[in-house]
C-alpha cells in the first residue's frame, strides 16, 4: 500500500482523466470474484512480499555501509602510537556488529535466489570489504578474503578492493605528516601489486570495474609521488623539517589535480 | 595468497563468466528471431482477410511454439540452475515477448487471459522457482500488458474489418484486466511504467465502444452475432 500512497499525488492527477461517473459503472461490470481477479490478487501478494523483502535488505545494507564508513573512519585514526592496539580493538567490536548485521542479510536471502535481490546489498557489502580488508592490512599487511554465510560475488570483492586503494592512498598521505617514513614504501609497494593485478584483468571485467581503474591509477600516482618526495628531499633535509616540506608538495599535487 | 595469485584467479573466474554470458546470448538471439517471424505471422490479424482465418494462424502459431520450446531447452544448459536472476537480463526481454505472444494466442483462441501457469506450460517451462528455469512473475505481468496494447489495436481494426461485436468484447476483458492491475502495488520500475500505458488502452477501446454505440452499431453487432457486414 505504502508505495501507492507514496507517489500518490502523480498517479491521482492522472487518474482524474477519466469522467468519474465511467469509472464506476466499469467497477460493476467486474465481478471480484472472476478468474482473473483472483489470480492478480495471488500476484498482488507475490509482489508485496517480494518488494517487502528487497526493502529489508535495502535498510540492512545501509546499515552495514553507515558502520564500516564509522570503522574506516576510525582505522584511519591508527597511527603505530601505544593507543594503536585500543583502536584495533575498538573496530573490531564494530566489526562484529556488522557482521551480525551481514548475517541478517543472509537468513533474509535463505530460499532465495541471490541475483534477484543482489542490487539491494551490494553497496553496503562492498563497503564492508573495504573496510575488513583496511582492517587486516593495518594489522599485518596481508589481505584474507572474508568468509561468512553470505556469498561475495567476485565483481563485489573486486569493487571493494579497488575502494580500499583510495583509503590505502588517505593512510599513506597522513602517515607521512605524522613522521612515519617507512608505511608509505610498504604501502606504495602493496598498491602497485594491486594495480598490476587490476590492469592484468582489464577489460574482461564489467563496465564498473575499469570505471575504478581510473581512480585506481590517481591513488597509485599520489603514493608514488608521495615516496618520490620521501626519497629526494629526505636526503638533504632534516627530519624534522620533512612533514613541512611534504605537506606542501602534497598540495601542490591536489592543486594539479584540481586543474584537469 | 600473493596479491597476484588472488587476481590470476579473480581473473580466470571473469572470464569463465563471459563464456557463460556470450552463449547465453548466441541463445537468446536464436529465440528473438523465433519471436520475430511469430509476431509477423500474427500480425496478419489486424487485416481484413487474416480476421477471417484466425484458427489457421494461432495453429501455426502454436507450431514455432515447439521450435520455442527446444531453444529454451538448451539454453537451460548454458548456466548453473541456480543462477537464473545473475543472468536474467539477458533472456527477459524475449521472454516478455514470449508471454505476449502465448497471451495472444490464446486469446484469439478462447477470448480468455492466459494464466502464468498455462504460459509456462507452452514455452516448456516451470512456473514456480523452485524448479529451475521459470518464468518471473514481473516478466509475465509485462507481456500481458502489451496484450493489451495490442488488444487496443485489434478493437479499432476489426471495426474496419466490419466486425462490430469484437470490440465489445474486447473492452469487458481489457477492463478485468485493469481492475486485476489496479489491485498490484507497483514500485517505481519498469512494470509501473508499462502499467502506467494501460488507461491509455482502456481509453482508446472505451471511444471505440462509444463511437459504436452512438451508431446503433452494437446492436446490430450483437443481433447479428458478430460478423459480415
Amino acid at each position: 500500500m505504502s508505495g501507492k500512497e507514496g507517489s500518490g499525488g502523480f498517479r491521482k492527477r492522472k487518474h482524474d482523466n477519466f469522467p468519474h461517473g465511467q469509472r464506476r459503472e466499469e467497477k460493476e461490470n467486474v465481478n471480484p470474484s472472476s478468474a482473473v481477479m483472483v489470480s492478480f490478487k495471488s500476484f498482488q501478494l507475490e509482489l508485496d512480499t517480494r518488494h517487502d523483502k528487497y526493502e529489508r535488505l535495502v535498510k540492512l545494507s545501509r546499515d552495514i555501509t553507515i558502520e564500516s564508513k564509522r570503522t574506516i573512519f576510525l582505522l584511519h585514526r591508527f597511527i603505530s602510537a601505544p593507543n594503536g592496539g585500543e583502536i584495533l580493538n575498538e573496530s573490531e567490536v564494530k566489526l562484529d556488529g556488522v557482521r551480525r548485521k551481514i548475517k541478517q542479510v543472509a537468513q533474509e536471502l535463505i530460499g532465495e535466489d541471490m541475483y534477484q535481490f543482489h542490487r539491494a546489498i551490494s553497496p553496503g557489502l562492498q563497503e564492508y570489504l573495504q573496510r575488513s580488508q583496511d582492517f587486516s592490512t593495518s594489522n599485518s599487511h596481508d589481505k584474507q578474503p572474508h568468509t561468512c554465510s553470505l556469498k561475495v560475488t567476485p565483481v563485489d570483492y573486486l569493487l571493494g578492493v579497488a575502494d580500499l586503494t583510495g583509503e590505502l592512498m588517505r593512510l599513506c598521505i597522513s602517515s607521512v605528516g605524522n613522521g612515519d617514513i617507512d608505511t608509505p614504501f610498504e604501502l606504495s609497494q602493496f598498491l602497485r601489486q594491486i594495480y598490476d593485478g587490476f590492469t592484468f584483468i582489464g577489460n574482461t571485467g564489467p563496465y564498473e570495474v575499469s570505471k575504478k581503474l581510473y581512480t585506481l591509477k590517481q591513488s597509485l600516482a599520489k603514493v608514488e609521488n608521495a615516496c618520490y618526495t620521501l626519497k629526494v628531499r629526505g636526503s638533504e633535509i632534516p627530519k624534522h623539517m620533512l612533514a613541512d616540506v611534504f605537506s606542501t608538495k602534497t598540495e601542490l599535487i591536489d592543486q594539479e589535480e584540481g586543474l584537469s | 595468497m600473493s596479491v597476484s595469485e588472488m587476481f590470476i584467479a579473480l581473473q580466470s573466474v571473469l572470464t569463465a563468466d563471459q563464456d557463460i554470458r556470450e552463449e547465453i546470448r548466441r541463445e537468446v538471439q536464436a529465440l528473438e528471431q523465433t519471436a520475430r517471424e511469430m509476431l509477423t505471422l500474427l500480425q496478419g490479424v489486424h487485416q481484413g482477410p487474416g480476421l477471417q482465418d484466425v484458427p489457421k494462424k494461432c495453429q501455426k502459431a502454436r507450431e514455432h511454439f515447439g521450435t520455442v520450446r527446444t531453444q529454451l531447452e538448451s539454453l537451460k544448459t548454458k548456466f548453473p540452475a541456480d543462477q537464473y536472476y545473475r543472468f536474467h537480463e539477458h533472456w527477459r526481454f524475449v521472454l516478455q515477448r514470449l508471454v505476449f505472444l502465448a497471451a495472444f494466442v490464446v486469446y484469439l483462441e478462447s477470448e480468455s487471459l492466459v494464466t502464468r501457469e498455462a504460459v509456462a506450460e507452452i514455452l516448456g517451462i516451470e512456473a514456480d522457482r523452485e524448479r529451475g528455469f521459470h518464468l518471473d512473475i514481473e516478466d509475465y505481468l509485462s507481456g500481458v500488458l502489451t496484450l493489451a496494447s495490442e488488444l487496443a489495436r485489434l478493437a479499432v481494426n476489426s471495426v474496419t474489418a466490419g466486425d462490430y461485436s469484437r470490440p465489445l468484447r474486447i473492452s469487458t476483458f481489457i477492463n478485468e484486466l485493469d481492475s486485476g492491475f489496479r489491485l498490484l502495488n507497483l514500485k517505481n520500475d519498469s512494470l509501473r511504467k508499462r502499467y502506467d500505458g494501460l488507461k491509455y488502452d482502456v481509453k482508446k477501446i472505451e471511444e471505440v465502444v462509444y463511437d459504436l454505440s452512438i451508431r446503433g452499431l452494437n446492436k446490430e453487432a450483437t443481433g447479428g452475432a458478430g460478423g459480415e457486414k
